[in-house]
């Protein structure tokens, strides 16, 4: 019974997201909302303003440096939870 | 626990070049392509080579656990800390052009990307490091 109901949850959930993905934007639109923001201008100035030739660094460490200090912040707990499961040893 | 001495000989030939190449990768972050969680990566899997030929009681020696776990703290320790000077001369956040240095403000910025990704390294090293040798050690008596 129970492994009937998972099947029929599993079903339901990919049956709605294969319906709301058909109003998704096309693979690599350029009219997409994501290209259309913000994107623009870290293209035509992002270079100039942070003196990085490198676009992808630009955006990733200065334009939102705080998503990645976020990003590290996850890395970090995991190092520290694996660190507190299996340690043995020394006490640090 | 070591392993045989062809392997032993190419780790001991390979790990400076793979260590520069790491350093490489996470100074080149802003200029060319590159980045801290790349080379830090690049970096731990030099010290995760060490562990396989040499044995981790001998790498357990060389590289203590608590030199990783401080240096976990230390690079994100880098990262907050410049974020949190930034607020000290007045701008937000990570705000990296309030920075006072005697450069323009895209060096400026690119400077602090720079020791941002350093900071991203050191803490992607030591966790990965420290990830595998913690899941790697045996338990006494095993």
């Amino acid at each position: 019974m129970k492994r009937w109901a998972a099947l029929l949850t599993v079903i339901v959930v990919g049956a709605l997201l294969l319906w709301a993905e058909g109003d998704m934007p096309a693979f690599g639109d350029p009219d997409a909302p994501a290209h259309a923001h913000v994107a623009p201008r870290y293209i035509e100035e992002g270079a100039e303003e942070t003196g990085a030739a490198n676009l992808v660094s630009a955006i990733l460490a200065d334009f939102r440096s705080f998503d990645t200090l976020g990003e590290i912040t996850v890395i970090f707990t995991a190092g520290v939870s694996v660190i507190l499961l299996l340690r043995r040893g020394e006490r640090l | 626990m070591r392993e045989n001495v062809v392997i032993r000989t190419v780790t001991r030939l390979a790990v400076p070049f793979i260590l520069v190449f790491g350093l490489y990768i996470i100074l080149h972050g802003s200029s060319r392509a590159g980045g801290g969680f790349q080379g830090g990566v690049i970096v731990a899997s030099a010290f995760i080579l060490i562990g396989i030929a040499f044995g981790l009681d001998e790498t357990q020696r060389r590289i203590r656990e608590k030199v990783r776990t401080i240096a976990s703290i230390l690079g994100i320790s880098i990262f907050i800390g410049i974020g949190l000077l930034c607020i000290l001369f007045g701008a937000n956040f990570l705000g990296y052009a309030a920075i006072p240095l005697p450069l323009d403000t895209p060096w400026v910025r690119g400077l602090m990307m720079e020791a941002v990704e350093i900071g991203i390294g050191i803490t992607v090293m030591a966790v990965m490091t420290s990830i595998f040798y913690d899941v790697a050690t045996k338990e006494e008596g095993e």
